[in-house]
């Protein structure tokens, strides 16, 4: 059974599919969505051992909108703080027959594990600073909604790359398909290995040069959660690599600025650039649950 | 008791001697002489060698049986061709006094199939802090001092240890890591743990630490041994202090000249070990240090961990793997089948090579050492099966690997205590 586990191991034609059917399911404009009932009768599990708030709904409303039963459980409440391991944890829930799993987890390669010990198709909402792939494929949806191609595009990825599973599994979905893109961050959170993470990637550690020419700038949150060391101050940061309406001119007039959030006012982008013209982050939020939908269905249909 | 191993082609590298002969054991020492009533070994078509030793293995008794016992550990070794087998102090309680080290060699005595000495820790508790009982220790009967696994930051501490076991003629064995620069890693550092997003651990935490151990096995002159050394920088800083004169050692393990951390795509802990793997060109270092001497012995670093342990998130799982039977296996495999080196250079790393660093009499086959012969197949191919394992533990990378070439018998003191047909 297979589950979506990264990017990575996607091809080019599977994410066209995938994005293809996510602009099915948009809605309209200012419609309100229809609940369909092409996963009628599924049971999906939404299993988060991090907390989360965008991701969780999104896939929870993606699936309910797919006519499929659905439930969450977040982590603190559950089993795993009795002590239960993972696997443990996850043949318990599969006894009771769900149809998939979705989860999220603070360490790398969670969902991979578990991928070789259960027979459930399993998708990753995000694995430690490993791979997001829905959150890519809701980006490259949110791009093409505003460019025709993603071939030849410059995005400038900005902030905690090193820590960014977003970063990563952008990375991944943007080469595949010919983009340019520059990883911009403090060097202690931009290793020099990215560089060979993906054809056409390189790196920056001055903002912009990152920035000069780009289609699209994509911001990233600081991570201090994953950080184990001091991190650098809040002040030095916003000065040094959050983007102000200033920066904005170095790249494409039409250029669009997107987030996964949670986003940080005054740490990574000022309060001006979140509610510009040029923002696309609730965009995204939004494309998150259509995208969702065509994953699931993929999955499940 | 005599035991009469016939017609095997014997190579000895302690004397130079690869001829087809018989060898033969009477009362469990190596003799000449009539063979006149002894029981006959028949080594038609195998290499009979001195019995293999492996300087650097983890028991896990006492403290941690559920994954491995003195009797398991010592029943894996006689199974993976080796008669002899050095076991690290990093048990619970640690082997940091008399106390423990005898516990360790009379249990052996009661039952392990193979000899069983053990290493002693530098610290107490191998806390860094203070030293250990290490004459006490010596007298109960290890062999060398080691931190293994929690190495000595502190390098005053490193600079005493060096200073006594100088004193006692004995080497300090250290897992050179510089526990900062290593700090929460998981993998090697490189493209693929950026790629898997697994934390690093650069080469440069073992460089610093073998070079800080080998300035301070100048300043106090003692023998210094690396244990598992993993990275070209370490093979050559080993280099160049043997080429200076200083008494230095080190060993190399087969997974790091066998496998890189490209083999760690899917997660899974049984590619989980400190070192990590490291990248294809620490594993030319190794081999190249391997081929012209650079490198003393191979030794396993068998790690036992339980099911459980291993059975979690990658980022969770302990590190280490097992490797007392796969050792044999792999380094006909990948070096002597290869062409890197030649089946004597493969049994000096196995016996002369840690017989000389720990001064064992053993790794030889001269009249009057005592009886250990490993017989092995030099050509027939083989599946191992982790299932089939003797350890308690199943954490190996090599499940289901071919290999040309294994053991075949393990002789102990004349007797043979494992043997199998391949």
């Amino acid at each position: 059974m297979t589950g979506i586990l990264d990017i990575e191991s996607l091809d080019r034609a599977e994410i066209e599919e995938i994005l293809e059917r996510a602009r099915f399911f948009q809605p309209p404009a200012n419609q309100s969505y229809r609940r369909l009932d092409i996963l009628r009768g599924k049971t999906i599990v939404n299993l988060f051992f991090e907390s989360s708030t965008r991701t969780r709904v999104s896939f929870e409303i993606a699936a309910k909108r797919l006519g499929a039963d659905t439930l969450s459980i977040a982590a603190a409440g559950s089993s795993v703080s009795k002590g239960e391991s993972l696997v443990d944890t996850l043949n318990t829930l599969v006894a009771m027959r769900p149809n998939a799993i979705v989860m999220r987890h603070a360490a790398s390669g969670a969902p991979h594990f578990l991928a070789r010990h259960l027979q459930i198709p399993i998708v990753n909402a995000g694995d430690g600073t490993h791979e997001h792939p829905t959150q890519a494929l809701l980006d490259a949806r949110t791009i093409l909604d505003h460019r025709p191609s993603l071939g030849g595009l410059r995005v400038a990825i900005i902030g905690d790359i090193a820590h960014s599973r977003v970063a990563r599994s952008n990375v991944h979905l943007l080469s595949k398909f010919g983009a340019e893109i520059v990883l911009c961050g403090p060097a202690s959170l931009l290793p020099r290995e990215l560089e060979q993470l993906a054809p056409g990637v390189r790196l920056a550690y001055n903002m912009n040069e990152a920035l000069q020419g780009a289609d699209v700038i994509m911001m990233l949150r600081v991570q201090l959660e994953r950080q184990h060391e001091a991190p650098m101050a809040a002040s030095e940061y916003f000065r040094f690599y959050g983007l102000r309406l200033e920066h904005l001119k170095l790249a494409k007039p039409d250029a669009i600025v997107m987030h996964p959030g949670p986003i940080n006012r005054g740490r990574e982008l000022s309060s001006e650039v979140a509610d510009s013209q040029r923002s696309v982050i609730l965009n995204q939020v939004e494309n998150g649950v259509a995208v969702r939908m065509a994953v699931l269905e993929r999955i499940l249909g | 008791m005599t035991l009469l191993i016939k017609n095997g082609r014997v190579i000895d590298p302690s004397s130079g001697f690869d001829a087809i002969a018989d060898v033969l054991i009477r009362d469990g020492i190596f003799a000449e002489g009539s063979s006149e009533g002894a029981r006959v070994f028949d080594a038609a078509g195998k290499i009979v060698a001195p019995g293999f030793i492996d300087m650097h293995v983890h028991l896990r008794e006492p403290g941690i049986e559920h994954a491995e016992t003195i009797e398991t550990g010592g029943k894996a070794a006689a199974a993976g061709g080796f008669t002899t087998i050095c076991c690290m102090p990093n048990t619970i309680p640690v082997n940091d006094n008399d106390t423990v080290t005898s516990y360790i060699v009379q249990r052996a005595r009661q039952v392990s199939p193979v000899n069983v000495y053990p290493i002693g820790a530098i610290t107490k508790g191998s806390l860094g802090e203070e030293l250990a009982a290490i004459e006490s220790m010596r007298e109960a009967g290890i062999v060398a001092i080691s931190d293994d696994g929690r190495p000595v930051m502190n390098s005053r501490v490193m600079r005493r240890a060096m200073e006594v076991a100088r004193a006692l003629d004995m080497p300090v064995i250290d897992h050179c890591e510089d526990l900062n620069l290593s700090a929460g890693g998981d993998m090697h550092e490189g493209a693929q743990s950026v790629r898997l997003g697994l934390r690093g651990i650069p080469s440069a935490s073992e460089d610093v630490m073998v070079a800080r151990d080998l300035l301070l096995a100048e300043l106090t002159g003692a023998r210094f041994h690396v244990a598992h050394l993993s990275t070209s920088r370490s093979v050559a800083m080993v280099a160049f202090a043997k080429s200076r004169g200083l008494r230095v050692s080190c060993e190399v393990t087969p997974h790091h000249f066998a496998i890189t951390d490209k083999e760690l795509s899917g997660y899974d802990s049984n590619y989980r070990m400190k070192p990590p793997l490291r990248s294809e060109r620490d594993v030319e270092a190794a081999i190249q240090g391997i081929a012209d001497g650079t490198i003393d012995a191979i030794a396993t670093d068998h790690a036992p961990h339980a099911g459980s342990e291993k059975m979690q998130e990658f980022e969770r799982c302990p590190f280490g793997i097992t490797g007392l039977e796969t050792a044999v296996g792999l380094t006909l495999s990948e070096l002597v089948h290869k062409g890197l080196i030649s089946v004597t250079r493969m049994i000096e790393l196995f016996t002369t090579g840690p017989a000389n660093i720990l001064k064992l009499n053993r790794g030889t086959l001269k009249p009057g050492a005592p009886g250990d012969v490993t017989v092995f197949d030099l050509d027939t191919e083989w599946t191992y099966d982790v299932q089939q394992s003797s350890s308690k533990s199943r954490n190996s990378p090599f499940h289901g690997r071919r290999f040309r070439g294994g053991p075949v018998a393990t002789i102990v003191g004349g007797e043979i205590v494992w043997s199998r047909n391949l």
